[in-house]
């Protein structure tokens, strides 16, 4: 096979996916990290997200990327309001309870986006968009721009984190909460920051995998696998990691159909998955222990 | 103090307060509590006045930790008093505790071992709202080695300078009493006397420091008051100086 049929139909439709899950990783690690629980409700919220800029797009008649920001918004809204109806309500209880909330919660927040919008399958914009041929490479402007904002978006919580007081208090949070706690970090406001966070990430992958492909009902749930293994993969708790985690299994995702059956993709994530927790459970960068 | 508020001053008479007439800044009377139903701590009295260090020494178990996360509000507290700058603190979240100008630096798990050594002052300086430089000056000219790798992870540090980072951080703030548990423990003798060196400048300095230690000998010897704490309950109290004369305390506490 040539080079850049490799690079073409394989690569970059990987690079692609890989950004999205990438998106959805991050905001699981996050969890992971600061609330300590495995989010089962991320891929429904990736679902609310995208649904919800289909809403601005088909009420305002504007473009989608101009629905994106308020998609965001109503997702940062709609975790934190999860939070304190639900989880939080749940905190001192055991956190298999609050694993199992979100399973409820996944299925709740499915049920409102087949309420409103109905079961079938829906687009942002109709017609065909052709990929135009930069150097040999054929792309999207919808992909280049997926890459891009991933890589954004990512990049300016990653400096929030660094640099800003609340940044660091939640990676003080994920790293030693006890001793966070001590310093007079209150861990409400830690929790509501990072639940709005998650839902802006939530959002933006299930906007961008509608865009890129057709809004389902079911689309953010079945990204669930792939993006839990992309973000235990980098190492739990490790926004960089999550990031090189998603890109590798979305380029494993769309590579794997050169050796095994199509049928067999989604495969991929869960193989990944079980290969990390037995060769180095740390996953790639070294995270925290699950 | 004028010499009316000297003569309004409590005169109780078995106890440690009398010898030492400072301004009390911890006073714990008859606390009891614990992590679950049963009450480790059997009613703990404890006094520190300012600018002193009192130091805590007792068997494994005896209830030392619990008595430090009794004052920071970490395990149920069901009777007695602890009572900070003049107000009754019990049942306070960490954080008011923090504000109310008393920093503790827990036995295991005291630093953020993913962030700089920057970055763990910086937390410590958390609730503050200004400038924070001439806190972290402070700090850096009592530890200089950490100002050196301020940018390293405090995880990849040894020992004695997570020691110091864990103690950097609680001195951010200002407080006017801080906690030390164990800060010596699995320390190089040098690090040993150089953290009990800094102990004893801090409260040189002003501030009035509650130690627990298992160098027993060698912590009652510059302290000025020490409580000896056995199954949850005071056993001894005294001058450092009498502590180790005595010769039961000797014998049981301290290794002959
Ligand atoms: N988190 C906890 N939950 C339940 N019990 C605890 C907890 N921490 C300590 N204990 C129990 O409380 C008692 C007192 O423990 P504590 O840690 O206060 O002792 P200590 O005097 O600090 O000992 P050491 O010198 O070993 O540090 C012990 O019996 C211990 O088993
Ligand atoms: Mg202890």
């Amino acid at each position: 096979m040539p080079f850049m049929e490799f690079v073409n139909f394989y690569l970059m439709p990987g690079i692609v996916l890989g950004s999205i899950y990438a998106l959805g990783a991050v905001g699981i690690t996050l969890v992971f990290g600061i609330l300590r629980f495995a989010h089962l409700a991320h891929g429904d919220l990736a679902t609310l997200g995208a649904f919800a800029a289909l809403g601005v797009v088909t009420i305002f008649g504007v473009s989608p990327w101009v629905a994106l920001p308020v998609a965001m918004v109503v997702c940062a809204f709609m975790a934190i309001g999860i939070d304190k109806l639900f989880y939080d309500y749940l905190s001192e209880r055991p956190k298999i309870i609050v694993v199992m909330s979100s399973l409820g919660i996944a299925l709740m927040l499915r049920a409102v986006v087949q309420v409103v919008w109905g079961v079938d399958t829906e687009t942002y914009t109709r017609g065909i968009v052709r990929p135009d041929d930069y150097w040999g490479i054929r792309i999207r402007d919808r992909e280049i721009y997926t890459i891009i904002a991933m890589f954004v978006i990512v990049g300016v919580l990653w400096a929030f984190l660094q640099k800003t007081k609340w940044g660091k208090a939640m990676r003080a949070m994920s790293d030693n909460p006890d001793l966070a706690l001590l310093s007079g970090v209150d861990n409400r406001k830690i929790t509501m920051l990072t639940w709005g966070i998650v839902g802006i990430l939530c959002a933006a992958s299930g906007f961008f995998l509608g865009i890129n492909t057709e809004l389902k009902p079911l689309m953010g749930w079945t990204m669930l696998l792939p993006m839990f293994a992309a973000a235990i993969l980098g190492g739990v708790g490790r926004v960089e990691g999550a990031v090189i985690g998603g890109l590798i299994v979305g380029i494993a995702e769309e590579t794997s159909v050169l050796f095994i059956p199509g049928e067999y993709k989604a495969a991929m994530a869960f193989a990944i998955l079980l290969l990390i927790l037995l060769v180095r459970p740390t996953g790639l960068l070294k995270g925290k222990v699950l | 103090m004028t010499s009316q508020a000297i003569a309004e001053q409590p005169m109780s008479k078995n106890s440690v307060q009398q010898k030492y007439s400072g301004k009390p800044i911890l006073t714990m009377t008859g606390v009891r509590g614990g992590y679950g139903d049963a009450d480790i701590l059997q009613g703990v009295d404890m006094q520190v006045t300012e600018q002193e260090i009192v130091v805590i020494v007792g068997p494994n178990g005896a209830g030392k930790s619990t008595a430090m996360k009794a004052i920071f509000g970490l395990l149920k507290v069901r009777g007695g008093s602890i009572v900070v700058n003049g107000t009754d603190i019990a049942g306070w979240k960490p954080n008011r505790i923090v504000q109310h100008g008393v920093c503790y630096v827990p036995q295991v798990n005291n630093i953020f071992r993913e962030m700089t050594i920057h970055e763990n002052l910086e937390m410590g300086a958390f609730l503050r709202k200004g400038d924070i430089s001439e806190s972290l000056e402070r700090v850096y000219t009592l530890f200089p080695d950490l100002k050196e790798r301020r940018s390293a992870l405090a995880g990849n540090l040894s020992g004695g300078q997570r020691q110091m980072v864990a103690m950097g951080r609680a001195l951010m703030l200002n407080p006017s009493l801080l906690l030390l548990d164990e800060p010596t423990a699995g320390l190089s003798p040098k690090y040993m006397e150089q953290i009990f060196e800094i102990t004893r400048n801090l409260r040189d300095a002003g501030l009035s420091i509650l130690l627990v230690e298992q160098h027993a000998k060698q912590a009652l010897a510059f302290a000025d008051k020490g409580y000896v704490l056995a199954a949850g309950s005071n056993r001894h109290e005294g001058t450092g100086q009498e502590l180790l004369a005595d010769r039961e305390v000797a014998e049981m506490f301290l290794g002959g």
